[in-house]
């Protein structure tokens, strides 16, 4: 019986697969939106600073250079202190994108691990990392880094454990029901009963059927983890000496620049904010689509 | 005149990569209280013929010609507010893996009301009520449980259900897909027999679809074989299957082959015989004959011209090929 | 493969599964008697068929032959070693001789895995064939023997290029790859296509003319098992009913179930219906088994003897007891 008559539309490999992926997410309206924000703002936060670099902490040296709208010489007008706005918002995308891409990291990990092991080993393994899952999916953020801030004083690192540790949960139970439903497919099952052990099971199988769907959730996460910053920041628990847009944000509302009409100075942090957030949840919706079997639709 | 008279029906499904003619001229008729047989494997376009006739195809099939008459009415040039009074008071339908898709939330007897009170606008709903107990008992299943939920029957049991929710408004044609296929042997052997005693009792005509030839075999007064969307062979079902008195006589290869998949315990015990290769794509279907690539008796004719269905001896009973005698006309 | 010819590969003994119910009582933990007291053996290089209809408990035999689950009692034995209680890495090392091939084809693949990836994997579980080349030449041997030609092209693939029954053959490959000595077959063709079907049973009984293989086929068509098996033992509520050689079994039913089923087997041929015996209703979960005979609610033949004591009071036994074709009733 021959072969010959499939037709290999498509190559076996993972740079393939990648391509094809990639193909699916330009190909969607959204997703290409989100794509194009996403380099946009990469180029922003990797280049902007370089290519500008004069000192963002240069405050103003009379009353009158506080506060003054766009001009010539400060593009985005400056700040309370007379600083350069424009200057601030590129080194603040920086900032932001960093404690994101952090706390996710520790999110995704943590997530991942919980619920590739609650799900591959029902029974109390299962028990005992769901409710520990459940107390901290529970766990007020807002409290915690305030608890946490007056204990060890106001610092990235502070933020980006706190959002690390309260974002892991909802990955966990993502990656746990995934796992659940894959460990009693029949081709688990089949390599359970050829003797292999869990470890290749779980590496080998398990792992790489879940991976995509990981990896629409980070960027979910991402989205999410900024955002959180940005909250957190604007009420007053950032880091004041790395400003994120958050951080602008607060100062700008504490300032009074907001009650003065300072549109120069809250906009552009607050559009950045809403535009990478926009960008990652575009980009990964549409991965979800795209590698999550059960939302692909007709078509 | 039959009930229902399908003429040289042609549907199209329009895909990624082009189309798909998945019914090619196709021709059957069903007459007033009879139970047609509609027989092919995976993909033949079986199915898509029956959901032709109420017009539930999906989407992106189209009708590339035909004509579907029931009581002499074209039902493909009918607008779709009379379709809706034909669907189910006339023509009605158990689909293929129904029984899974009742509602989980409502209880049957709710499920079986709905077309009553939809297409019979008058029943109050006391009278809707008894004939939910009407119809349930018909089917095998006490009145009382009605009220019930759908995951409280057993898969059978759901089928009957279906059953009964398709002669709820009595119609005069039942089109059933499949109806026996994932439950075991005994329960379908309960189901075809319900379906056989129904038909003798409501004098209903029925076209039924599976790829199980026992199933067909046992339960059709006629049967029409289907392969790659069109109809390869028809005849009265003891003339191609045979009774326990005598062997029947499929005319075409492929009946023939396909008659030799199933084992058959009164015959001899003899290995299951298979088709070597696999059914052609659509996409792109094959010259001449369709079967032409697997058929074992191929001669070079069967590449190049596609046989017309003609008479193979026997009454009413014509076959698709080009080693069966000459074309009618 | 060196069994004497008259050891059977697989020896199954009073074999018990149970599932736990949840709910209930706090004290009384109910359970499931899936299987509920199930011997019988399969000869080397023989096709043993355990039929039954779904809920039966035939998949909880092969599930527990395979040692995919732990027995609740009972002893398996596989080529005249204790195998029931093994576990960890002796266990692992013992599952290189039976394998197992499962219903569905489009599931039994790893997606993400080449066809090669998918064959040669018992070939590392098991630390056979070290270097690649060896590897890859007992991957293709496999293949071919399996039907797929050329087997470097198929090699290639992934699952979804294949279709069910080039992807069965994929799995019946993975099988044999590491020469067992028993097959534990649960359904392989019954989501096949009926032109389909015949290569893979052919194929299948060619292997185990090549290899003096022995074969457990589960499936719920008992015509099936007629073409197919040597022997076929009739599995109802998790007990054998009836067992004997397929020929027999057919021709001559002794269990009044085997002779209700008999009776509904359907055949490509007209004017049969009327000769069935319908059971009524359909068969009851294993959460509660009648004492006594667990057919004889359903039992037509105790009806027509006019319900004698013995069907609700005496559990039968299979007689005659080491026979050839032996069933579990009163009357037989």
């Amino acid at each position: 019986m021959a072969i010959a008559q499939i037709p290999l539309e498509d190559r076996p490999g993972a740079r393939a697969a990648l391509r094809r992926n990639w193909n699916l997410v330009w190909a969607d309206p959204l997703g290409r939106v989100g794509v194009v924000l996403l380099a946009a703002i990469a180029v922003i936060a990797v280049f902007g600073p370089m290519l500008f670099p004069f000192n963002p902490q240069a405050v103003g040296r009379t009353a009158a250079d506080i506060l003054r709208p766009p001009s010539a010489h400060h593009w985005l007008g400056t700040d309370e202190l007379g600083r350069d706005v424009f200057r601030a918002t590129l080194s603040g995308s920086r900032i932001s994108l960093l404690v994101g891409l952090l706390a996710t990291a520790i999110s995704i990990l943590v997530g991942a691990v919980t619920g590739l092991v609650a799900g591959y080993y029902p029974g109390w393994p299962d028990s005992v990392l769901m409710r520990i899952t459940d107390f901290f999916l529970v766990m007020p953020t807002l409290p915690l880094v305030i608890a946490l801030a007056a204990l060890f004083g106001q610092s990235l690192g502070i933020i980006v454990l706190v959002i690390g540790l309260t974002g892991w949960p909802s990955t966990a139970r993502i990656v746990r029901s995934q796992v659940l439903s894959l460990r009693e497919r029949q081709f688990v099952v089949r390599i359970r009963s050829l003797g292999a052990t869990d470890l290749r099971i779980v590496g080998s199988h398990i792992l790489p059927n879940v991976l995509p769907l990981i990896f629409a959730n980070t960027v979910l996460v991402i989205a999410g983890s900024i955002l959180s910053e940005a909250t957190l920041a604007f009420l007053g628990l950032g880091d004041p000496v790395h400003v994120s847009w958050g951080t602008m944000l607060h100062f700008a509302f504490v300032s009074g620049a907001t009650g003065r009409g300072a549109w120069w100075y809250f906009l552009p942090p607050g559009f950045g904010i809403v535009l990478v957030v926009l960008g990652f949840t575009l980009f990964g919706h549409t991965l979800d689509r795209i590698l999550n079997p059960r939302l692909r639709g007709r078509g | 005149m039959s009930l229902l008279e399908i003429q040289d029906l042609g549907i199209r499904y329009a895909t990624v990569g082009g189309g798909v003619q998945a019914v090619d001229g196709v021709d059957l008729s069903v007459e007033a209280g009879e139970v047609v047989g509609l027989a092919g494997e995976s993909a033949c376009g079986k199915t898509t013929v029956a959901l032709a006739i109420p017009r539930l195809l999906p989407d992106n099939a189209s009708i590339t010609a035909g004509a579907i008459r029931f009581d002499d009415v074209d039902l493909l040039a009918v607008p779709e507010r009379e379709m809706q009074r034909v669907r189910w008071g006339r023509v009605a339908m158990v689909f293929q893996g129904a029984m899974n898709a009742l509602n989980p939330v409502q209880t049957v007897g709710a499920q079986i009301v709905e077309p009553i009170r939809l297409h019979e606008r008058g029943t109050s709903a006391a009278q809707a009520k008894e004939r939910v107990g009407e119809l349930l008992e018909q089917v095998g299943i006490p009145a009382e449980r009605a009220r019930e939920f759908p995951h409280e029957f057993s898969g059978g049991m759901r089928q009957r259900v279906m059953i009964a929710m398709a002669l709820a408004c009595r119609p005069q044609l039942v089109i059933a897909d499949e109806p026996a296929t994932a439950l075991d042997v005994m329960t379908q052997a309960q189901i075809l027999n319900l379906l056989r005693d129904l038909r003798a009792r409501l004098g209903l005509a029925m076209i039924l679809i599976s790829h199980d030839l026992s199933v067909i075999a046992e339960t059709c007064d006629r049967v029409a074989i289907m392969y790659a969307g069109k109809i390869v062979e028809h005849g009265p079902a003891a003339t191609l299957f045979g009774t326990r008195a005598g062997g029947g006589e499929p005319a075409h290869p492929y009946t023939q082959a396909l008659v030799g998949a199933f084992p058959n315990i009164h015959r001899e015990r003899t290995f299951v015989a298979g088709i070597p290769g696999y059914p052609p794509d659509l996409a792109s279907p094959p010259t001449g004959c369709r079967f032409h690539d697997r058929c074992p008796v191929r001669i070079e004719r069967c590449r190049t011209e596609s046989p017309a269905l003609r008479p193979a001896g026997g009454e009413s009973h014509e076959a698709a090929c080009h080693l069966v005698g000459e074309p009618s006309s | 493969m060196n069994t004497p010819s008259d050891e059977p590969v697989l020896r199954v003994e009073d074999l018990h599964v149970h599932y736990p119910v949840r709910g209930g009582g706090l004290r009384k933990r109910r359970v499931v008697r899936a299987v509920d007291g199930v011997s019988f053996e399969v000869r080397p290089a023989e096709v043993l068929a355990l039929v039954g209809e779904s809920g039966c408990g035939k998949t909880s035999i092969a599930r527990a032959v395979m040692r995919l689950l732990e027995p609740a009692s009972g002893r398996i034995t596989f080529r005249g070693r204790d195998v029931t209680h093994l576990r960890g890495e002796e266990l692992r090392r013992l599952r290189a001789e039976f394998q197992m091939v499962f219903q569905d084809p489009y599931e039994s693949l790893d997606p993400r895995q080449t066809v090669l990836e998918a064959v040669a994997e018992p070939l590392a579980i098991h630390g056979r064939a070290t270097s690649p080349d060896e590897r890859r030449a007992l991957v293709f041997r496999a293949l071919e023997r399996a039907g797929l030609h050329p087997p470097e092209e198929t090699a290639r693939r992934y699952p979804h290029h294949l279709s069910g029954g080039q992807r069965q053959r994929v799995a019946i490959a993975a099988a044999m790859v590491l020469d067992p000595s028993l097959v534990v077959a649960d359904e392989p063709v019954s989501m096949l296509d009926v032109s389909l079907r015949a290569g893979i049973l052919k194929l299948m009984l060619e292997l185990r003319e090549q290899r003096d293989l022995a074969y457990l086929f589960i499936t719920h068509d008992l015509s099936l098992a007629w073409v197919v098996a040597d022997r076929i033992a009739v599995v109802y509520l998790g007990r054998i009913v009836e067992i004997g050689a397929a020929a027999d079994v057919i021709a001559d039913p002794r269990h009044p179930y085997t002779k209700a089923l008999v009776s509904v087997i359907p055949v490509p041929e007209a004017g049969h219906a009327t000769e069935q015996i319908l059971l009524s209703g359909e068969t009851p979960s294993p959460t509660s088994i009648p004492p006594g005979c667990r057919f004889a609610p359903r039992c037509w033949l105790r009806r027509e003897k006019g319900d004698p004591p013995e069907c609700t009071t005496a559990d039968p036994s299979l007689l005659p007891e080491g026979g050839e074709h032996a069933a579990a009733c009163h009357f037989a």
